[in-house]
């Protein structure tokens, strides 16, 4: 089952949009898979690096905006975006990393805080190049969603793999041991610098490349929504964690359960209360079903909550804890 | 022609001279014991050699060449492995990761870091505990597992930073052998360690130093009953007999 499982996966994506016709779920599958992407990244600098990063706005924004400035500033198509976007995110972190990395732990953190809103800010002041916050509105290149589910779904695979293949070599080996302890790593001869500069620029790649995809699938972006730091950077910490921190398939799950628990909100319980509003004729329940659906933040809080006191290591490194619980004869499990 | 020199080392904190005008020479192959009461300077001078802490003054030489203030990677790389005397295992990885970590530096590619980390592990003794994770080890295997992933780094010059402190007493035995065993390998060896059966069974050579200073040198045997050190370690009283 744990070898078969991702190709089964892999298969029922391929055949997804065959089989489902209904434009909402494709948008939500495309979503899912976009963020697949930036899950992967997060969790290459901050799961298997430990270098927790709360800026990958930055990054998915400068991504963005490559790609819609490409369009609107160069007049060349959106999807130059995909190819520069992800350099250009490198272009933002290679400074930042070379500086910030003398940073541990916490500061590092923080100062990845300051990178998400000072590229939020420059692209809300620098109007002469983005428009500020007019934002940028560009034509979809597809009227059907079909084509950006096979982008996003292509960019999915290459992403888990290419971390897959990372973490298996020497780059890998050295990520999790300056996780483990930074002055071991460096005591064996690791250079614990230049090896989270090429982890934060593996990270900065991957969701810039989203960013580029977002924009050419939206066809609109302004800096509050591209470099948001609770729609964007907080949701790809959450992606982490609840998907499992420093696991390959960590984002992919957490990818789906975070897009579904995002819609849930925002819809209102899939229009659970707007219904029960509309059958009790209660004017208090409606009101409470338009709050709910600001609510998805509180929402993702209780979530992380649970998820650290029930599974400390994600869904996927707690794999073996839940179906333990689960099966009708409790094993006592043996720790080693 | 020295194989590893320390020069007039020197190190301030803050007021504090932790570590105060301290040189010796180490011969290749030889295991030279590094004592002294505790706090007297000693891991202070192993993070200097290694470079955690930059010397306020005097340097470090290694095969002639001037390693001062290289960074600590570097400094593994040229052939000076360390353990530490707090262990420091990537707990999250199993022991033959932690290995596989370490060998990466002399071996890029992935199947011969391997073997490399294979050998040490059998070389040190930890085989049956390779697939393990190294946060469940016990002091010993912790203690242990610090020699073999500084092995792997293939030194030519290793730091032993109380490597049997903690041990019961057949597991210093076993440490005293490994020690033995990785001299026999033509590595030298500088020693810190407070349990005097080791340094004096093993060491060829021992320096002495209390409150970041000389106070003696030599053999185990001349070091043993020189008044200064047994000063250091006894007190005044024992020191006038």
């Amino acid at each position: 089952m744990k070898k078969f499982g991702p190709i089964i996966l892999l298969i029922a994506l391929l055949l997804f949009p065959l089989l489902v016709q209904d434009h909402y779920y494709q948008h939500l599958m495309i979503l899912v898979l976009m963020w697949v992407v930036i899950g992967s990244g997060w969790n290459i600098i901050a799961g298997y690096t430990g270098q927790v990063s709360f800026g990958d706005a930055a990054f998915f924004g400068t991504g963005a905006y490559t790609a819609g400035l490409c369009m609107t500033k160069l007049g060349i198509s959106p999807w130059w975006g995909m190819a520069f976007g992800g350099i250009t995110a490198m272009a933002i972190a290679f400074p930042f990393g070379w500086i910030c990395f003398r940073l541990r732990g916490a500061y590092f953190a923080l100062a990845t805080l300051a990178l998400n809103e000072i590229m939020r800010h420059i692209a809300t002041i620098w109007e002469s190049v983005t428009d500020g916050m007019v934002g940028i509105l560009i034509l979809q290149t597809f009227v059907s969603k079909v084509p950006y589910y096979y982008i996003a779904l292509t960019l999915a695979v290459v992403s888990v793999l290419s971390i897959q293949i990372i973490i298996g070599s020497r780059w890998g080996y050295y990520f999790v041991s300056i996780r483990e302890d930074q002055d071991a790593a460096e005591s064996l001869g690791i250079d614990t610098h230049y090896y989270k500069m090429i982890s934060l620029n593996v990270a900065a790649f991957l969701t810039g490349m989203a960013g580029a995809l977002y924009m050419n699938y939206m066809g609109f972006i302004d800096p509050e929504v591209v470099f948001s730091l609770h729609d964007i950077s907080i949701m790809a910490i959450l992606v982490g964690i609840v998907g499992g921190v420093g696991t390959i398939y960590g984002p992919v799950i957490g990818a789906f359960v975070m897009v579904a628990v995002h819609e849930f909100f925002r819809t209102g319980f899939f229009g659970f209360f707007k219904g029960l509003g509309a059958i009790t004729g209660s004017d208090t329940i409606t009101v409470f079903a338009k709050y709910v659906g600001h609510a998805h933040v509180l929402g993702f809080g209780i979530l992380v909550v649970l998820v650290i006191l029930l599974l400390p290591n994600g869904i996927v490194g707690d794999w073996k804890k839940i179906t333990n619980s689960l099966s009708p004869f409790k094993r006592k499990e043996v720790v080693g | 022609m020295s194989f590893f020199e320390i020069k007039n080392l020197v190190k301030h904190f803050g007021g504090l001279a932790a570590v105060n005008n301290v040189s010796f020479e180490v011969q290749q192959g030889e295991i030279f014991g590094l004592i002294g009461p505790n706090g007297s300077g000693k891991t202070t001078i192993f993070n200097m050699i290694s470079n955690y802490h930059h010397p306020t003054s005097g340097s470090v030489y290694f095969k002639d060449k001037d390693i001062t203030g290289l960074k600590t990677f570097k400094i593994c790389k040229l052939g000076v492995g360390r353990t530490f005397q707090v262990v420091k295992p990537l707990g999250r990885m199993t022991v033959e990761d932690n290995v596989i970590a370490a060998a990466f530096s002399r071996e890029k590619i992935k199947k011969n870091a391997r073997a490399l980390a294979k050998e040490t592990l059998e070389f040190c003794g930890l085989s049956h505990r390779k697939d393990v994770l190294a946060k469940s080890l016990s002091i010993g295997e912790r203690k242990r597992l610090e020699i073999t992933r500084a092995m792997a780094t293939r030194p030519q010059l290793i730091l032993l930073d109380e490597t049997a402190a903690g041990l019961n007493p057949s597991e210093v035995k076993a440490a005293i052998e490994l020690i033995k065993r990785i001299r026999d390998k033509g590595v030298a060896i500088i020693i810190v360690e407070h349990i005097m059966k080791v340094i004096m069974t093993i060491s060829d050579r021992i320096h002495a130093i209390n409150f970041g200073q000389t106070i003696a040198q030599g053999t185990p045997q001349e070091v043993a009953n020189n008044s200064k050190v047994i000063e250091a370690y006894l007190g005044e009283e024992y020191a006038e007999n």
